[in-house]
C-alpha cells in the first residue's frame, strides 16, 4: 500500500500529457507495486497458476474444457470451500483452527444418526449449526479467557469430536430421509446440459457473506486489526476479545454447515470421514495467498486456492494412471511454493 | 519438608505429576494387580511394562520435539516421517534376497535413519535459512510425506517377516522391552548433552529471543538445524519401532496422530508451546500421562471408543490448570482465605 505513495510524484508537466512514455512507466510500475504487495501479490499468482493449470488441463485432455467440469469443481469441493472460509477468518486473526476435519465428521455423523431416528431435516440442521457454534464458542472462550494456545484448544477440540464420532457410531450410517435425500440430489439446471447442486448454492452464498462481512462491516476490520497487531488493536479500543472468540465461533459454524454439505455430497455419516481436511482447508487458505501470520489475506483468495486444489484432483482423475497419493505430494509442493513466494513478498516489503 | 512440598507444588512438573498418579491409582482401584510384575523366561510382564512399551514411541518422538518446541518452534511432520522411515525399511528388507540376515536389518535400518535425518535438514533449512514459521514449514512434510511413504510402499501394506528386525518393537533385553531401552538410551542422551553442556542454555536462549541470542554470538541457525535434525531422527527411530511392532509398514496409518500425542505429551510437561524454558523430564511424565490415560480406558472398562474424548478431557484440564488465568484465581482464592482467617483470629 504505501509503495505506491513512495514513487516520485510525476511533474506537472508530464501528468497532463496522457499516454506518454512517463505515465506507461508508472503504470507498469503500478503493476509490479500490485504484483509485490502481500495484500495482492498473492491472490494475483494463485490466480493465474489456477488459469495455468486449466489450460494445461485443457490441453492434455479432451472434454476438460467443458463447463460441467467447472462446475463440478464447485459441486465436489463444496465442503472445502465452505471449511476454507470459517479457517480464513480464524487465520486472518494470527489463529490456527486444527479442528475443522473432525467438527465436519461429527456434524455429519449426527445429521446421519439424527435422521435415522426420525427426526426432521428443519430440526436436525439448525440444531446442528448451533451445536457446533458453541463447540466454536468454547475453545474461543479457551483461547482467549485461558490463554490457552490456539494450536493446543483446537487439538483439543479435535480430539472431543472426534472422539465422540467414534461414542456416537463406529459404523457408517446411511441416510434414507426422504426430505434430505431429495435436497441433496436435487439438480438445478443451468442450461445446456450443465447442472448444480444445492451445496454449491450455500457454499456461494457463505462465501458471499463472508466477503461482505469482511470488507465491509466493522467485524471484519477488527479482524484484520487483531491479525496486524493485537495489542494495538486493543489500544485502539476495538473489541478484540469478542472478536477473537467470533471467529472460532465462525469457523465452528462453517464446520458444521460444511459436514452437512458433506452429507449431501456422501449420503451418509461416517466417524472416520475426512481425516485430514483440516489440513486441506489450511492449504487452500495458505496457497490462496492469506499470511498464517494473520493480517493479510481475502476470502476469495481461499476460494482460489480451494479451486486450485480441486483442478488439481481433477486432473489426476482424468490422468488416470497417477495414483491419488500423488495428490498429496502436489499439495505439499505447491503449498512449499506459495509460502517460499510469501516470504519474498513480505521480505521485500518490510 | 511442608515449605520443601509448597515449593514442589509451584513447579510445573505438579499437576502432571498428580494427575499421573491419579491415573495410577484409578488403575489399582480398578483392577487390583495393576502393579504385579512378574518374570516369564527371564523376561519382565505386566501392565506397568506395558505402558512402558507401547508408551516408548510417543517418548523417543516427544524428546526430540521437547527440543524443538524449546526453540519456539513445532514439528509436525514427525508421523509422516514414521511412515516414510518405516516404508523405506521394509522396502530394504523385502527387496533382499535373505530378509532375516542381521546385516539386511541394520542397512535397512541406517539407510532409514539416514532418510529421516535428510527430512529434518529439510525442515531445518526452510526455518533457519528460509525463516518460514515452523508450524507451516513442517506442515509441507506432514503433506506431502505420506504421499511419498505411499510412493514407496506403491500403495500396498508391506509384510515384513524379518526376525533381527522384529527384535525392534517386540524383542526384549535383559528382561526388558527393547523399545524401552532405546527410549531409554535417547531419553538419556538428550538429557545429558543438553543439560551437562551447555547446549540446553543455547535451545532456550535462542527460543526466549533468536534476535538477541544471535546478537550474543549463538549461532541460531545451527542450533535449529541440530534440532529439527535430531527431531526427524528419533521420528524416524520411532518409526521402526512401530512398523517393527506391527510386522507392517504401513504408509497411511504409521504414526498417524503420533505428532499430536508427542505435542502433548510435552505441553502437559508443563514445555510452553511459545519456547524458551524446557523440561525433558516433564515430557517423560507427559508420555506416561498420555500412555497410562489410554491403559486406564482399558482396565476401567469404559469402550475404547471412547479413548479421544478422554484424551481431550485430560488436554483441556491440564491446560486449564496450567494458564495465568487459573493461576490468577487460585491466588486470589487464597488471599481471600487468609483475610478471612485474619479476620477471623481478630474477632476472637
Amino acid at each position: 500500500m504505501s509503495s505506491v505513495q513512495t514513487h516520485t510524484p510525476p511533474t506537472p508537466g508530464s501528468a497532463s500529457a496522457a499516454g506518454t512514455p512517463n505515465a506507461a512507466v508508472r503504470a507498469a510500475g503500478r503493476i509490479r507495486d500490485t504484483l509485490r504487495s502481500p495484500k495482492y501479490g498473492p491472490v494475483l499468482v494463485t490466480a493465474s497458476l489456477l488459469i495455468l493449470v486449466f489450460i494445461v488441463g485443457g490441453t492434455r485432455y479432451r472434454g476438460f474444457f467443458s463447463a460441467q467440469v467447472i462446475v463440478n469443481l464447485f459441486v465436489d469441493n463444496a465442503y472445502l470451500l465452505v471449511l476454507a472460509v470459517g479457517m480464513t477468518f480464524v487465520i486472518l486473526t494470527g489463529g490456527i483452527d486444527l479442528s475443522v476435519g473432525a467438527v465436519l465428521a461429527l456434524s455429519g455423523i449426527i445429521t446421519a444418526s439424527l435422521l435415522q431416528a426420525g427426526w426432521a431435516p428443519g430440526v436436525v440442521i439448525p440444531l446442528i449449526l448451533v451445536l457446533t457454534s458453541v463447540l466454536g464458542l468454547l475453545v474461543g472462550l479457551m483461547v482467549h479467557v485461558f490463554k490457552v494456545q490456539p494450536f493446543i484448544a483446537t487439538l483439543a477440540a479435535m480430539f472431543l469430536a472426534r472422539g465422540l464420532c467414534y461414542v456416537i457410531s463406529k459404523d457408517s450410517i446411511s441416510i434414507t430421509d426422504p426430505v434430505f435425500v431429495a435436497l441433496a440430489q436435487a439438480r438445478i439446471p443451468l442450461g445446456g446440459r450443465v447442472s448444480m447442486t444445492w451445496s454449491v448454492v450455500i457454499a456461494i452464498v457463505v462465501v458471499i457473506v463472508a466477503v461482505i462481512v469482511l470488507q465491509y462491516s466493522r467485524l471484519g476490520r477488527t479482524v484484520y486489526a487483531i491479525g496486524g497487531s493485537e495489542q494495538s488493536g486493543v489500544l485502539m479500543g476495538l473489541p478484540v476479545a469478542r472478536t477473537k472468540v467470533l471467529v472460532y465461533v465462525i469457523s465452528g459454524f462453517c464446520a458444521g454447515l460444511s459436514g452437512i454439505l458433506y452429507t449431501f455430497y456422501t449420503l451418509s455419516g461416517y466417524s472416520l470421514t475426512a481425516i485430514g481436511t483440516e489440513l486441506d482447508a489450511i492449504a487452500a487458505v495458505v496457497i490462496g495467498g492469506t499470511l498464517l501470520t494473520g493480517g493479510y489475506g481475502f476470502v476469495l483468495g481461499s476460494v482460489l486456492g480451494v479451486l486450485v486444489l480441486g483442478v488439481i484432483q481433477t486432473i489426476i482423475t482424468f490422468e488416470g494412471t497417477l495414483s491419488s497419493w500423488w495428490t498429496r505430494i502436489f499439495i505439499g509442493a505447491l503449498l512449499l511454493v506459495f509460502i517460499i513466494l510469501q516470504k519474498v513478498l513480505t521480505a521485500r516489503r518490510r | 519438608m511442608t515449605a520443601a512440598l509448597a515449593r514442589f507444588a509451584g513447579t510445573r512438573i505438579f499437576w502432571p505429576i498428580v494427575l499421573l498418579v491419579v491415573l495410577l491409582v484409578i488403575n489399582l482401584i480398578a483392577f487390583p494387580g495393576f502393579f504385579t510384575i512378574t518374570i516369564k523366561n527371564g523376561h519382565l510382564f505386566g501392565s506397568l511394562i506395558d505402558i512402558l512399551r507401547n508408551g516408548a514411541p510417543t517418548l523417543i518422538i516427544a524428546v526430540g520435539m521437547t527440543l524443538v518446541i524449546a526453540t519456539r518452534g513445532i514439528d509436525l511432520s514427525v508421523g509422516a516421517v514414521c511412515a516414510i522411515s518405516g516404508a523405506v525399511a521394509a522396502a530394504i528388507i523385502l527387496g533382499s534376497p535373505d530378509p532375516g540376515n542381521p546385516g539386511v536389518v541394520a542397512v535397512a535400518v541406517a539407510v532409514s535413519l539416514g532418510i529421516s535425518l535428510v527430512l529434518g535438514v529439510w525442515n531445518g533449512f526452510l526455518v533457519a535459512v528460509l525463516g518460514i514459521q515452523p508450524i507451516i514449514a513442517t506442515l509441507i512434510l506432514m503433506t506431502a510425506g505420506r504421499g511419498i511413504a505411499m510412493l514407496i510402499t506403491e500403495g500396498q501394506i508391506i509384510t515384513v517377516n524379518s526376525a533381527p528386525f522384529k527384535t525392534l518393537g517386540s524383542g526384549s533385553l535383559f528382561g526388558l522391552p527393547v523399545s524401552v531401552i532405546i527410549a531409554a538410551v535417547i531419553f538419556a542422551f538428550a538429557a545429558l548433552i543438553t543439560r551437562r553442556s551447555a547446549l540446553g542454555l543455547l535451545i532456550e536462549s535462542v527460543g526466549i529471543n533468536p534476535e538477541a541470542s544471535r546478537q550474543a554470538g549463538v549461532r541460531s541457525r545451527g542450533l535449529l538445524f541440530t534440532v529439527y535434525a535430531f527431531c526427524a531422527l528419533s521420528a524416524g527411530i520411532a518409526g521402526l519401532i512401530l512398523t517393527s511392532n506391527q510386522t507392517a509398514a504401513d504408509a497411511n496409518n504409521t504414526g498417524l496422530f503420533i505428532e499430536l500425542d508427542a505435542i502433548l505429551a510435552v505441553v502437559i510437561g508443563g514445555t510452553s508451546l511459545a519456547g524458551g524454558r524446557y523440561s525433558l523430564a516433564g515430557t517423560l511424565v507427559g508420555a506416561l500421562v498420555i500412555q497410562t490415560l489410554v491403559t486406564t480406558v482399558y482396565t476401567v472398562g469404559i469402550p475404547p471408543i471412547a479413548t479421544m474424548v478422554f484424551k481431550a478431557a485430560v488436554v483441556t484440564a491440564v491446560c486449564l490448570l496450567q494458564s495465568p488465568a487459573t493461576n490468577a484465581a487460585f491466588a486470589r482464592w487464597r488471599r481471600s482465605l487468609s483475610i478471612r482467617a485474619g479476620k477471623g483470629a481478630a474477632a476472637s
